[in-house]
């Protein structure tokens, strides 16, 4: 039996030695900051003319995440690349020959991609708020205020499952075109036009990124989601709990 | 010591491996020889665990595969080159692998050093020449010391110097009491280096025999004879005591007498001879006649299941080392040797 703290020692080698790695998380943080604060500064400027009810339903936490609709597709290269990369090169088979347990093995790699994800996105989330915030001038808001702190974790939160997600789906497709070819759009274009289009919202709101999208959210007027913040990250933790037991039962039937 | 019983593997309709049983000892080198898609890469993907047998089992010194503790330190296996990042550097390549089993960080030096790769440690492995990674590939294998290593066509597409390290490389690790298994579709490599041949055709076991045996068992060289009288001449032959079978296009095969001796008796009588030629056949054609049936992917011009014409000293591939290694002595081929083999 292979030992946990091996392997974990080991995917956390692997995880370090490759360029994509870096490069993607890297870029999650980047792009989600630089956008959040672009749109911040575009808000503070045209607030006035902007509606009445846009107005009054101002959330700027929520604003200063504007970034996290782009930088979460680096999430989701990361969450991919972590686990097709050891399908597409051929590894699998040296890995796998050198931790026979598939549970092992696989669990082992989500733990430490997981856990890389979980820093950055968290590190992504407090410096697109604070940017943000100082962005947005007089209509900022304070992490002290109520429900602000749960948001900003929140955001973090939601970036890591994201990436937790995509690896499930990955273990499930094997390959990272199919992977990547299903997730990016569905994430970036699909899931927000069947949550905009009156006949799909009720069943849209339960999609893994609506749901999710609700503990970054501190102002929710006129949202008539039947769940809470907690409710919505629920419901997207079951969606990556079901990512990652398809992906276990693909790779525990499959001929490597 | 490796057991395989009833290992069977199937895809669909294809039983890509049929029923295979055979021991893999230690101190030795043991061939795998089989044609293209004979199921070699599919018996040792499943020694390994990684393709589940739809039958039967493999037992590594007893065990399954999947319940041995860092099972690098147990076996040590080359399946294809390229079966790793290319991104990632030789070093961490190996490191990462060493650190899922509990190998130490200096072994990974050490076998870099061993298979000459040190200089290029700390560059990405997409860069390397097949050569390169085929190396790297044993230095993974070489990496946990294991008592057991297995190589799936480890000399392919490499170079005579390469062929030659890699060929000495096993029988150095089996002179060490270790069990070294080495997959081939070349009778003429596995004649230098394999001590015990099994041999496989379409998943079915063809053979298992010591490559001694083989060697002796397809050595018998003879001699051809054609005449136009050919009835008198079997008669002289069998005067003399010497036994002649008639092929099927009205030759004649002589066995243990040498062509001098046969052309002078010929002459004795005033008897015409069209042809005397001392044959020899290379191994290779004794593995190709041993596995003709089996074959799946003919080549259109040559058929091998076709008429195996003798070729005289052929038998020594011309990469052969200048030591010559464990090379065959002349080997020839009979004609009744499928009879023998009860194939
Ligand atoms: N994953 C797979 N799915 C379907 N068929 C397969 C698979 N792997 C192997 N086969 C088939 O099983 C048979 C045995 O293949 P295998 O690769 O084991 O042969 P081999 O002896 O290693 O051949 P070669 O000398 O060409 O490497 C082939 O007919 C091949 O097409
Ligand atoms: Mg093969």
């Amino acid at each position: 039996m292979a030992v946990v703290g091996q392997v974990l020692q080991s995917e956390w080698t692997k995880i370090k030695s490759v360029r994509s790695t870096v490069w993607t998380l890297g870029l999650a943080l980047v792009v989600t900051v630089a956008l959040g604060a672009l749109i911040s500064a575009f808000t503070r400027s045209n607030f006035k003319e902007m509606p009445l009810s846009e107005r009054v339903n101002f959330d700027p936490t929520f604003t200063s995440f504007a970034g996290m609709g782009l930088g979460q597709l680096a999430m989701i290269v990361f969450g991919v690349l972590v686990v097709s990369n050891e399908y597409s090169t051929g590894m699998i088979r040296t890995s796998l020959a050198a931790v026979p347990q598939r549970a092992t093995f696989l669990f082992s790699k989500i733990t430490v991609a997981t856990f890389t994800a979980f820093v950055i996105a968290m590190v992504t989330s407090f410096v697109s708020f604070f940017v943000g915030q100082a962005m947005l001038g007089s209509h900022r808001t304070s992490i002290g205020d109520a429900h602000v702190l749960r948001a900003v974790i929140g955001g973090g939160l939601y970036m890591t499952l994201i990436a937790v997600f995509s690896m499930g789906v990955a273990a499930m497709l094997r390959s990272p075109m199919l992977s990547l070819g299903i997730l990016m759009p569905f994430f970036f274009i699909i899931s927000s036009i069947l949550g905009a289009v009156k006949a799909t919202k009720k069943v849209a709101q339960y999609l893994p990124d609506q749901a999710g999208h609700k503990v970054m959210q501190v102002v929710t007027v006129g949202d008539d989601a039947p769940y809470g913040p907690w409710g919505g990250f629920a419901i997207m933790v079951l969606w990556v709990v079901v990512a990652l037991a398809g992906g276990y039962a693909v790779l525990k039937r499959h001929d490597a | 010591m490796i057991e395989l019983q009833g290992l069977t593997k199937r895809y669909g309709e294809k039983l890509a491996v049929d029923g295979l049983t055979c021991t893999v000892r230690p101190g030795i080198v043991t061939g795998f020889l089989g044609p293209n898609g004979a199921g070699k890469s599919t018996t040792m993907r499943m020694m390994l665990d990684l393709d589940r047998p739809t039958h039967g089992t493999v037992l590594i010194d007893g065990q399954h595969y999947r319940q041995l503790k860092d099972p690098l330190r147990t076996v040590g296996a080359l399946l294809d080159a390229k079966a790793m990042h290319g991104g990632r550097s030789a070093y961490n390549h190996l490191l990462c692998l060493a650190q899922s089993n509990g190998i130490p960080r200096a072994r990974v030096r050490e076998v870099l050093d061993t298979v000459g790769l040190t200089a290029v440690a700390k560059k990405r492995s997409k860069g390397f020449s097949l050569g390169m990674g085929q190396r790297l590939g044993i230095a993974g294998a070489l990496l946990g010391d294991p008592q057991i290593l297995m190589f799936d066509e480890p000399v392919n597409g490499l170079d005579p110097e390469g062929i030659h390290w890699i060929r000495n490389l096993m029988k150095n690790l089996a002179a060490q009491g270790r069990t070294v298994f080495v997959s081939s579709h070349l009778m003429s490599e596995m004649a230098l280096t394999a001590d015990h041949l099994i041999v496989i055709g379409q998943g079915r076991l063809l053979a298992d025999t010591s490559m001694a045996d083989f060697i002796r068992q397809n050595s018998r060289s003879y001699v051809r004879l054609r005449s136009p009288e050919i009835e008198r001449l079997l008669d002289v032959l069998a005067g003399a005591g010497i036994t002649a079978v008639t092929t099927e296009d009205g030759h004649l095969e002589v066995d243990g007498t040498e062509s001098a001796q046969l052309g002078e008796l010929a002459a004795r009588h005033k008897l015409v001879l069209h042809e005397l030629s001392p044959q020899q056949a290379s191994l290779e054609e004794a593995f190709m006649q041993l596995t003709a049936e089996s074959v799946e992917y003919h080549a259109h011009s040559a058929p091998p299941g076709g008429d195996p014409r003798p070729v005289a000293g052929a038998d020594a591939p011309p990469d052969a080392p200048p030591d010559g290694g464990a090379a065959p002595p002349g080997g020839g081929w009979g004609a009744d040797w499928r009879k023998k083999k009860g194939s």
